[in-house]
């Protein structure tokens, strides 16, 4: 079983990938495995978990359910490329600190499809953001801290100075009992 | 253990995870992410059909495939292993027979993946067909053929009975009786990462394994075992877990057969498992048939409880022996229950095997627990909260179980969510369709007993301190999404008063870290925690004694803070961290300590006490609000009030997710998630087969479908945990579907006793009700199995030492004892 080989050369964050790969394969796995960028990963390749989301042509697309081949003079953008130099990007940052990333794996997946509705609508609901999110499947979060790790960097990309509140990062005070003894929120911001 | 400080620097303040950065600049790097000179590729042929002999493995047509490297059938590894010593009864790939559909037979390598894949296609396996199981009952009725020769008998695994002092006694103190049979069926962890391996051999007769595992430790024991090498020719490294949840602590075929083909071909091999394959991996929840009985006073207090459950435990042992115990270990933990029989079996199916899952065995018991006891306050006309409240057990109580109680912070938990909630205004006046349904539940932080016996540390923690400033922590533990990197670098970071960027792991390495256990039974804070804690002290004392005499201060006086060691009555007189580890480093030489921890011994000492024992215990309680369609029978979450009672939070944005997280969970398995099969017709075989092996086909919850969650985190350090801190990863997923099944009976007046809970269940209680019957759905009746050999433990209360009146353990000890002593007696001069 030997296959067709196809070269290509593939736009990937602005830089020029090119590569040789089986004609048939999906994007998902020429970025993997053939331009080495492993930050996009798989859980299912049917396009059942969105994943492997990655943007072309600044739209949210399943890399397991586009062929390579399609790509060709289209930019394409992974979760490598969303730091501006050694910054991290907002949404990375609201990510790291809220704890929106647990295990991290459906994490690129996310921060991708959430780039491309910020882009679209730089202040977008809490129901857009679960909306636009409903594709990406997550087993760690329970999803809360994501949609707020969202909100939380559309805020910051608009420019405005505001932090999720306390009960985002210490649950809310047990009412009727003593405070907590810290209330303030004090994320970090050393991107 | 460790006493909390006046003014911590770090935890219990929220602070950016150390594998933050990594995980969303897309750094990380998973096991399939990994890559190798030379790496080939495997795939596994799997069993196509659910119970059969092996009759014929044909290779001929998938020799002949292109780019193929070699095969491995169940010859080539004929040494068994299994998670627990007492049931090693898997292999790495079958011996003579399968016993479900996904029983992996052959390995295939090849030099790309669609050559591997295209070639295990193509293997050809003649099988003799055996009846099949598909249930407890099943396995009840039908003795033969077994599915496995070991066990307690036909199709049985394990059958066990326990009482817990004068049950008959506490049933005749009691005022009423209430008895309920429920059921919560099967679901999986459906971590979102695929399992995956490399396994790459280093030199003559080395390997090194690289694996989605929570569990490097037990891995490299079993690899060790069955590739028959010396445990030190072994290394396994467990790269960060894509989730786990209990999906990947136990010991996986494809991890054995990935080591032993790199073996055989001297090359890299990857295995990178297909969602379908995961879910034939499973290990996960065990569908469990439950019956209550219990006698309460008027007053409801408890007096007595009959527990039976039955759970269908798939193909293989797995950790079924300590599943069929957890089925029944935790209920005393919540509620003082003063008498307490347990009975409980697990059989064999051919399904894929059930394991652990977040809350390993309890979820369904605590479901069942927390639903009787919203009946019975209903029957009793008792607020449901009050009934708890009434009934909490004390701090360092010992259970009629034998289970040594620490801090207990239930009776917060319940006191947060109603309030809360609004329950005393609002419970049971709601209108027509809306509800608000309470549970609780109580969790393990850590276990009591190793997995195999011995009296070495369970965790271990070494650290390295150089002039640097830098500290290295090694650790066997695996991170596996939860924040155990995290915990480690803290607790660390705040005895020496150093910042976290000053910290490097190295963590999860059987050849460069000290045995930890893993990340499984809510283990990590306190057990990992108290070891980091140990190994710190001792690096703090080196330093102040060093710096102690330099400065000519008492080393009891001088502070580790903000990256300076100082002296606390003179802050200016001190020193960079830095500079303080290099006067240590010149006093003392090349700095490193250890750090270990073993838990206590626990109180109980009958068989099967070994289940149930944990350091401390973590409480959670649960309102949550419903409404429900009468015309539809659907139904909706709309909030979920939890509290959490954490001992002490080391990060609390961390825990904050991890209640959230497991409230997902929760409400995943009681509104849709289900491992569930079918048969297919005969003239496809009558297969027994997964219905849903996809993530489209299995329904999890989406962004859209959770509701609000409001958390509360109680704050009462305990004396066993690190800093006074608690599990948090797993118990509060134990309120959630007992809370909403409680919710569905408030809002429309019907029992649904089973989980998951669908809207036609609901619509045929409601019908039930309509025709003036009871309003229920849920099983008839649990089945009649005779449970001989009861173990009769006198409790605490009743001047129990902790050891069963009729251990067989004891008696066959004694046996051997009196056998011994006879002819030394004898010759013995009088």
């Amino acid at each position: 079983m030997t296959h067709a080989m196809t070269t290509l050369t593939l736009r990937v964050n602005g830089e020029d990938h090119t590569v040789a790969f089986p004609a048939h394969h999906t994007l998902l796995e020429v970025l993997r495995e053939r331009c080495g960028l492993t930050g996009t990963k798989h859980g299912c390749e049917l396009g059942e978990c969105g994943t492997c989301t990655v943007l072309v042509d600044g739209r949210a697309v399943l890399s397991c359910l586009m062929l390579a081949v399609e790509t060709e003079d289209r930019s394409i953008e992974t979760v490598e490329g969303l730091m501006d130099g050694n910054r991290l990007h907002p949404l990375q940052a609201a990510f790291a600190d809220l704890g929106a990333a647990q295990c991290g794996y459906c994490t690129p997946g996310v921060l991708m499809t959430s780039k491309a509705l910020l882009e679209a609508d730089g202040d977008p609901s809490e129901a857009e953001i679960r909306e636009a999110l409903s594709g990406n499947l997550c087993r760690c979060t329970g999803y809360h801290k994501i949609v707020q790790a969202v909100l939380w960097a559309a805020a910051r990309l608009r420019g405005e100075d505001s932090a999720p509140s306390a009960e985002v990062f210490y649950g809310s005070p047990p009412p009727g009992q003593e405070a907590s003894s810290s209330s303030s929120s004090e994320a970090h911001d050393d991107d | 253990m460790t006493e909390p400080r006046a003014a911590l620097n770090l935890i219990g303040k929220p602070f950016r995870r150390v594998d933050g950065r990594a995980k969303v600049t897309g750094q990380t790097r998973f096991a399939d992410d990994l890559t190798f000179p030379r790496m080939c590729f495997m795939r596994l042929h799997r069993s196509t059909v659910p119970h059969a002999r092996i009759v014929e493995i044909h290779l001929e047509k998938a020799e002949k495939m292109p780019g193929v490297l070699g095969f491995l059938t169940g010859e080539d590894l004929p040494v068994s292993f299994g998670i627990l010593p007492m049931s090693r009864d898997e292999h790495g790939l079958a011996v003579g027979k399968v016993r479900y559909v996904g029983d992996p037979v052959v390995a295939v390598a090849a030099l790309t993946e669609e050559q591997a894949e295209a070639a295990a296609r193509a293997v050809e396996i003649e099988y003799e067909p055996l009846a099949t199981i598909s249930s407890v009952e099943e396995a009840l009725a039908n003795p033969e053929p077994r599915i496995h020769e070991h066990g307690s008998g036909g199709n049985l695994h394990r059958k066990k009975s326990m009482i817990f002092g004068d049950l008959e006694q506490g049933f005749e103190e009691a005022d009423v009786i209430f008895e309920d049979t429920l059921f919560y069926g099967g679901n999986t962890h459906l971590a979102m990462e695929q399992h995956a391996s490399v396994a790459v051999p280093e030199d003559d007769e080395r390997v090194t394994l690289y694996s989605s595992t929570q569990i490097p430790h037990y891995v490299h024991r079993a690899l060790a075992r069955v590739l028959e090498l010396p445990a030190s020719r072994v290394r396994v490294v467990a790269c960060p877990n894509g989730g786990g949840f209990g999906g990947k602590s136990d010991i996986m075929n494809h991890e054995i057969v990935t080591a032993k083909m790199a073996l055989v071909l001297g090359r890299p091999v990857k295995i990178s498992l297909t969602r379908e394959e995961v879910f034939y991996c499973h290990r996960g929840r065990h569908p469990m048939l439950m019956h209550l009985r219990t006698g309460f006073g008027k007053d409801g207090s408890l007096k007595a409880q009959h527990l039976k459950t039955a759970l269908d435990g798939g193909a293989y042992s797995s950790y079924g022996v300590a599943s069929t115990l957890y089925a029944g270990a935790l209920q005393t933990a919540t509620y003082e229950l003063p008498r307490y029989r347990f009975d409980t079996l697990r059989a064999f199916t051919n399904k894929p095997p059930c394991g652990p899952k977040r809350g390993h065995g309890t979820p369904q018991p605590r479901f069942g627990y927390e639903v009787h006891l919203d009946k019975a306050a209903h029957a009793l006309g008792i607020d449901p909260a009050d009934l708890r409240l009434r009934n909490l057990a004390p701090a360092g109580l010992i259970t009629a179980n034998w289970l040594q109680l620490s801090s207990v912070g239930l009776g917060r938990c319940i006191e947060a969510v109603v309030e809360g909630s609004g329950w005393r205004r609002r419970y049971g006046k709601l209108p027509h369709g809306r509800g608000l349904g309470l549970a609780c539940g109580a969790y393990i932080c850590g276990v009591g007993l190793p997995l195999y016996r011995g009296e070495m540390p369970h965790s271990g923690v070494q650290l390295k301190l150089d002039r640097s400033g830098g500290v290295a922590v090694f650790c066997g533990q695996a991170e596996i999404g939860q924040g155990s990197d995290s915990v480690l670098a803290a607790i660390v970071a705040e005895v020496l008063g150093i910042e976290l960027a000053d910290i490097r792991l190295v963590v999860a390495d059987t050849d460069l870290t000290p045995v930890e256990f893993g990340s499984y039974a809510s283990r990590v804070t306190v057990m990992m925690g108290n070891a980091a804690y140990d190994g710190a002290q001792r690096a703090r004392e080196l330093i102040a004694t060093a710096v102690a005499e330099r400065f000519e201060v008492d080393s009891e006086r001088l502070v580790f803070a903000e990256s300076r060691v100082f002296d606390a009555e003179d802050p200016e007189k001190g020193l960079s961290f830095a500079a303080a580890v290099a006067i240590a480093e010149t006093r003392f030489g090349t700095l490193g300590t250890t750090g270990s921890y073993r838990p206590p011994t626990p109180p109980g000492r009958f068989q099967g006490s070994g289940v149930g024992p944990s350091p401390t215990y973590s409480y959670s309680a649960a309102v949550i609000e419903v409404e429900v369609d009468p015309a539809t029978g659907l139904f909706d979450v709309e909030h979920v009030w939890i509290a959490h009672d954490i001992g002490r939070c080391i990060n609390p944005a961390l825990v904050v997710g991890q209640v959230e997280g497991s409230v997902y969970m929760g409400l995943g398995e009681v509104m849709m998630e289900e491992q569930a099969f079918r048969r297919l017709p005969p003239r496809l075989s009558g297969a027994l087969v997964h219905k849903t092996p996809s993530l489209l086909e299995y329904k999890s919850p989406t962004f859209r479908d959770v509701p609000p969650v409001t958390t509360y985190l109680i704050e009462e350090p305990d004396p066993a945990g690190p800093f006074g801190a608690k599990e948090v990863g797993q118990g509060p997923l134990l309120p959630i579907p007992p809370a909403a099944a409680n919710a569905v009976f408030d809002a429309v007046g019907v029992r649904v006793d089973q989980v998951p809970i669908h809207p036609h269940m609901i619509l045929r209680a409601l019908e039930d009700k309509a025709r003036g019957k009871e309003g229920r759905f849920g099983p008839a009746a649990f089945p009649d199995v005779d449970f001989p050999r009861n173990l009769i433990v006198p409790t605490p209360a009743e001047g129990g030492d902790g050891t069963a009146l009729n251990d067989p353990r004891s008696q066959k000890q004694a046996g051997r004892q009196a056998a011994k002593e006879k002819p030394s007696a004898a010759s013995a001069p009088v």
